[in-house]
């Protein structure tokens, strides 16, 4: 059984224009001491999802349906007395802007101290010697005097290190870092990914990341999501997602991005078209009015989540329709795949 | 390049704030320092380097947007002062980082467009004017039609185009784009940078491209120049640079990179360089890089490195290289 299992997640934003569906049905499993990387444009739904796991969302927001299992045990629904014994213990999160998430009129040492007395039924002392502990293993220089600083006193890259350091205070078993990395520099940003790929192997926690920088997720994870309007596109190894995508948005996305490789300038190839209002949601595929090769049937209904490999996962009618041809897919004409026959097995 | 092909020509630009350091003292903060380079017609010069570095102080000191504490900026072989300013200003324009802000929301599209023709009087009839504006939204592939709606109507992608018309609007032969595609999605990034290019093809711009994306840089410029603590480090042909970086800095900028290639990402051999950039207000003597820097030698603590041609066009500050 999978450390995290999220099943068919819904989540959405009932604002006065309408209900946004931010989180459109995603499913994935989660290991221990694995890195799950979820990649997506803004308003993909990304940060979302990792909102809903920790249940944080802000009003209007609620998850609609669809459950979230941590060690077997259902979060969704379960009350905030029980979320409170998880956030920050089993699941911590770091957020993008280390500017503003950390509270201004609190010391460093405060608010690191808080989150393990709250966790831990450490005392002051004791709390106060895992803050120094935890201030050193993130790689910040004088801890005792980084204490008492106040938010303001640090560089962006000192309060990411912060920020990491109040997630990992109690071992969670879970890290979602939310875009750690987009408000920092490269240089910064090479350091901050190092160590926490160095946390990662010490502390042996599963991490899920989200960004929308490929070259975070091709250096980071062990397995990519590839998120467009709230749903799953793509879902598979690092290696598959990279060398082997199978869905039209994937390939697209690999396609606009410029290789430093190489020397010849060569045009980029960009997505036509704008990213979809999610308020007006079609019935079909939400890329197929970007989509070069959509056929009719990408206009009628979403494409169901199909096996395209071992471990790799595509919702694409493109992969429904060549398994087909291959005689590998049974399709009954109303979304449901019958029978599928692929190197991956059973239907998903 | 021969001296006729240059466009803009940046001589020893300084810029200097003054800030308050404590009660009635204050501090020179050097954001430019002593920086010099030419960009050539229809050429892109992208500039590099990390937040605070000076970048888009250069941009913004080279257009006389802040009035510079020290050197010259030559434009088609005329010193930029009082009396070619107005000039200038038509030839040579900006594109803004974020298109949320840059754009004044009590304005429509079509007047914020034609801002510019209104200053230069570019335009003799109103029906001029509004065609023109209608030609330039199609330039940047935004209807004519969208003309009286609002900034806030139109998506990042758009308003950053609209921003390029703004730009093109006075006929420029040189623009500014700081950060122009940062703020946008990879999928949307790829399409303004395409159209960057052919219009850089279609008029004969020149470009000066601040950003701090290496691989978009590398994308879209001739050359490539790295600033460090508000001087530049190298300057060099944007091929030569990435294959042969001289500088300890430019070396370690380009390895932190990371890379959309699992295979290259694992076997990559990463320089993460240790601590933060010093703050500017308080400079290490000598190599401001030297803090940082793994080289580093009793002389860089005291001398300053000058900018030196290693290769033809391959210009370097460096004592070790």
């Amino acid at each position: 059984m999978a450390m995290l299992e999220v099943r068919d997640l819904h989540t959405s934003f009932f604002t006065p224009a309408g209900e946004v569906k931010a989180v459109n049905g995603i499913s994935f499993n989660l290991d221990s001491g694995k890195v799950l990387g979820i990649v997506g444009e803004s308003g993909s739904g990304k940060s979302v999802t990792a909102y809903s796991i920790l249940q944080i969302l802000t009003h209007p927001g609620r998850i609609v349906s669809g459950s979230i299992k941590f060690r077997g045990k259902e979060l969704v629904g379960c009350g905030e007395s029980e979320m409170r014994k998880i956030r920050g213990n089993k699941i911590s999160i770091i957020f993008q802007d280390p500017m503003t998430s950390l509270n201004p009129v609190y010391t460093v040492g405060n608010q690191l101290e808080e989150a393990i007395r709250l966790h831990t039924g450490r005392n002051h002392q004791q709390a106060r010697e895992r803050a120094m502990e935890m201030l050193a293993l993130v790689g910040i220089n004088e801890p005792q005097k980084r204490l008492k600083q106040y938010p303001f006193e640090l560089s962006g890259g000192m309060r990411q290190r912060v920020m990491i350091a109040m997630a990992l205070a109690c071992e969670p078993d879970i890290l979602i870092a939310d875009e750690p990395t987009t408000a920092l520099d490269v240089t910064i940003q090479a350091q901050i990914l190092e160590l926490m790929q160095a946390l990662q192997k010490k502390m042996g926690m599963a991490i899920i990341m989200i960004t929308h920088d490929l070259g975070v997720i091709a250096s980071m994870c062990d397995e990519v999501i590839v998120m467009y309007a709230g749903s799953v596109c793509e879902r598979g190894t690092a290696d598959n997602i990279f060398y082997r995508p199978r869905h039209e948005y994937t390939r697209g996305l690999l396609r606009s991005i410029p290789n430093i490789d190489i020397d010849e300038k060569e045009r980029l190839v960009p997505i036509s078209g704008t990213p979809i209002d999610l308020l007006c949601m079609p019935s079909g595929c939400a890329f197929a009015p970007r989509c070069e090769r959509a056929m009719k049937i990408c206009l009628e209904g979403r494409a169901p989540e199909v096996f395209v490999g071992k471990d790799h996962i595509s919702a694409c009618w493109m992969n429904v329709k060549e398994g087909m041809e291959r005689n590998a897919i049974e399709y009954d004409g109303e979304g449901r795949i019958v029978r599928m026959n692929l190197d991956g097995g059973a239907g998903a | 390049m021969t001296q006729s092909n240059t466009l803009v020509e940046v001589k020893n630009l300084k810029q200097y704030f003054p800030v308050t350091t404590g009660f009635l003292k204050t501090k020179m903060l050097k954001a430019v320092d002593d920086v010099s380079f030419t960009i050539g017609r229809s050429e892109t010069l992208g500039l590099v380097g990390e937040s605070g570095c000076g970048k888009t102080t250069v941009g913004r000191t080279l257009l006389h947007l802040y009035k510079p504490t020290g050197g010259e900026v030559w434009f088609d072989g005329k010193k930029v002062d009082a009396h070619s300013m107005s000039e200038f200003r038509r030839r040579a324009q900006m594109v803004f980082q974020d298109p949320y802000s840059s754009l004044n929301p009590r304005m429509t599209v079509g007047d914020i467009v034609a801002e510019p023709i209104d200053v230069h009087h570019l335009c003799k009839t109103p029906k001029e004017r509004e065609d023109r504006v209608h030609e330039l939204l199609k330039t940047v592939g935004i209807s004519g039609e969208q003309a009286a709606r609002y900034a806030h109507e139109f998506s990042g992608g758009q308003r950053q185009r609209i921003g390029i018309a703004r730009a093109l609007a006075s006929k420029p032969e040189f623009i500014v784009c700081d950060e122009p595609v940062s703020a946008l999605d990879v999928s949307i990034q790829a399409q303004v940078i395409n159209m960057m290019e052919d219009l850089q093809a279609q008029f004969g711009l020149s470009y000066l491209f601040i950003a701090h994306d290496l691989s978009v840089v590398k994308h879209i410029s001739n050359r490539i120049a790295v600033m460090y603590l508000g001087k530049m480090v190298e300057l060099a042909p944007s091929k030569e640079l990435y294959r042969h970086a001289a500088h300890p800095y430019s070396v370690s900028l380009l390895s932190a990179v990371p890379m959309p290639d699992p295979e290259k990402a694992r076997n990559a051999q990463r320089i993460v360089l240790e601590g933060d950039v010093p703050s500017p207000l308080n400079m290490p003597s000598g190599c401001s890089f030297r803090t940082r820097c793994r080289q580093a030698t009793a002389r860089c603590a005291q001398e300053c490195p000058a900018l030196r041609e290693i290769d033809p066009g391959h210009f370097v500050a460096c004592h070790n290289v």
